[in-house]
């Protein structure tokens, strides 16, 4: 392992877990503890941990801090209340994707920002460019740890360890608490379709929280969760995943995200011409659901051939531990993206018969 | 399965193991091969009548994660494939030596079978790549 990646505040406890670490984006995370299928089913089936402070947060405040995040994010902060949180994507002037978002409304003064690792200082970069000075925008990602609690049994666990009425926050809206005795945000949102929160707390805290969620959880099935698994649940329900199936060539009308463009709001915002163009004319390409009719399973950049040719790639695929069979997402020609079309995805130089198959490949 | 590499098998350095009788080699992955790819989920053999060559890459096995070429210890016809590991790939990772053979090959230069190298050896070159 090199020695210029960076660790997150809960590297020992990963290390003393027997979690198998990996370069991933710059740092060192786990990818696995026990194994990536019984890390997936304990999320599905009870609740899992996961270590996601190699995300970045940025957060903008002062009297137009809202005014400016709604001018380069397409989904529209006018539109939720203080304590939501939205999806979205941040857009560059030819309306492809910076990254992908989730935006915290704590007031129109103060709103917070959940951005991918990979993405941190470009879009750093490019939201105080966009900025100005209009508002202060600060990179805070290294204040804060993230731990994802996440499955059926995460509402019980997290209520174990604060006085806040964790059940009465709403998917998509958050609330400020002591965990254990910790400040934290407690965030109902996720990335594995499961019902579950998002902690965010101090750096130096983090290592409190995450044994103190393991202890209290034992009898809640509680295990830590690598990477792995989270790749495996996101692509399960389809979510897309920055640099495989979203980037800076693709457009959020193609990638399946026109709810998150909300073209009809007050602002104007970074994208938005390019955007009415997409839409006014149709993507051409789709992101779509492939299920292999032959067998194999269908992994990143495979060839996507429709009679032959080459139409396409795989984005993302893999096995999906919950729905047992391959799942995966490939871009299309908008022709060959109905669900049921006949397509052939190249696995190792041989052609196998496979199906556009309708999203979420689980439906929860 | 806790690790181990029984006594009595061959061994590549491509994580291989293989048993010879009567001029059949029976071949699989070691425990090594398993515990690094993780979860097995998909498993590609040839069938019966198939040739391999040794060092060549004869089938796939792919974890959640990951896809791992699998290379031929020896040379010759394939003349049984394992089909129930193809249909149960996680009995590579449970019992890799005995239900998770995967081919077996009869032999067409047995001289081949010196190149392979023992338990002791192949732990010593496990240690070695661990650094």
């Amino acid at each position: 392992m090199t020695e210029d990646l960076k660790k997150t505040p809960l590297h020992a406890q990963h290390v003393e877990a027997g979690g198998r670490m990996v370069p991933f984006a710059g740092f060192e995370m786990p990818v696995q503890y026990s194994g990536v299928v019984d890390e997936h089913k304990a999320v599905r089936e009870a609740v899992g941990l996961f270590d996601v402070s190699h995300m970045g947060e940025v957060e903008f405040t002062g009297p137009r801090a809202l005014e400016v995040v709604n001018r380069i994010i397409t989904n529209d902060l006018d539109k939720i209340a203080d304590g939501q949180a939205v999806y979205t994507v941040m857009c560059n002037e030819g309306g492809t994707i910076i990254d992908d978002l989730v935006v915290y409304r704590f007031s129109p003064e103060r709103i917070f920002i959940c951005v991918n690792a990979a993405n941190r200082d470009k879009d750093f970069a490019w939201m105080k460019e966009q900025a100005g000075d209009d508002c202060e925008v600060k990179d805070v990602g290294d204040d804060y740890a993230q731990i994802a609690v996440q499955g059926p049994n995460a509402e019980q666990l997290v209520a174990r360890l604060t006085s806040t009425d964790v059940a009465s926050i709403g998917r998509y809206w958050f609330a400020t608490g002591e965990v254990v005795d910790v400040d934290a945000i407690i965030a109902r949102t996720g990335y594995t379709g499961e019902d579950g929160f998002e902690l965010y707390v101090p750096a130096a805290d983090a290592p409190k929280v995450w044994n103190a969620l393991l202890e209290k959880g034992a009898d809640l099935g509680v295990k830590p969760a690598g990477l792995g698994a989270r790749d495996s649940l996101r692509l399960e329900v389809c979510y897309p995943l920055y640099g495989n199936d979203i980037d800076d060539t693709t457009n959020p009308y193609e990638a399946g995200l026109a709810w998150v463009v909300k073209l009809k709001k007050a602002s104007d915002f970074v994208g938005k011409a390019a955007l009415e163009q997409v839409k006014a004319e149709g993507p051409k390409r789709k992101l779509v659901g492939v299920e292999l009719v032959g067998r194999g399973i269908a992994r990143q950049h495979y060839p996507v051939l429709v009679n032959g040719e080459k139409v396409g790639e795989v984005t993302s695929g893999t096995m999906g531990p919950t729905v047992s069979k391959p799942v995966a997402l490939a871009y299309v020609p908008a022709e060959h993206a109905a669900v049921g079309t006949e397509i052939q995805v190249e696995v190792r130089n041989k052609p196998v018969d496979a199906k556009v198959a309708p999203k979420p490949f689980l439906k929860k | 399965m806790d690790k181990h590499f029984p006594e009595d098998l061959k061994y590549t350095k491509e994580h291989e193991w293989c048993s010879v009788a009567d001029g059949v080699a029976t071949i699989g992955i070691t425990w090594h091969a398993q515990d690094a790819l993780g979860d097995i989920v998909y498993c590609e053999l040839p069938q019966a009548g198939e040739k391999v060559s040794a060092g060549e890459a004869f089938g796939v096995v792919e974890s959640v994660k990951a896809v791992s070429d699998l290379y031929s210890p020896v040379t010759g016809e394939v003349v049984e494939r394992n089909d129930a590991i193809m249909e149960k790939p996680e009995g590579l990772n449970e019992d890799m030596y005995g239900d998770g053979w995967m081919i077996r090959v009869k032999l067409s230069d047995t001289s081949e079978l010196d190149a392979l190298i023992s338990k002791a050896d192949y732990e010593a070159f496990l240690a070695e790549e661990e650094g």
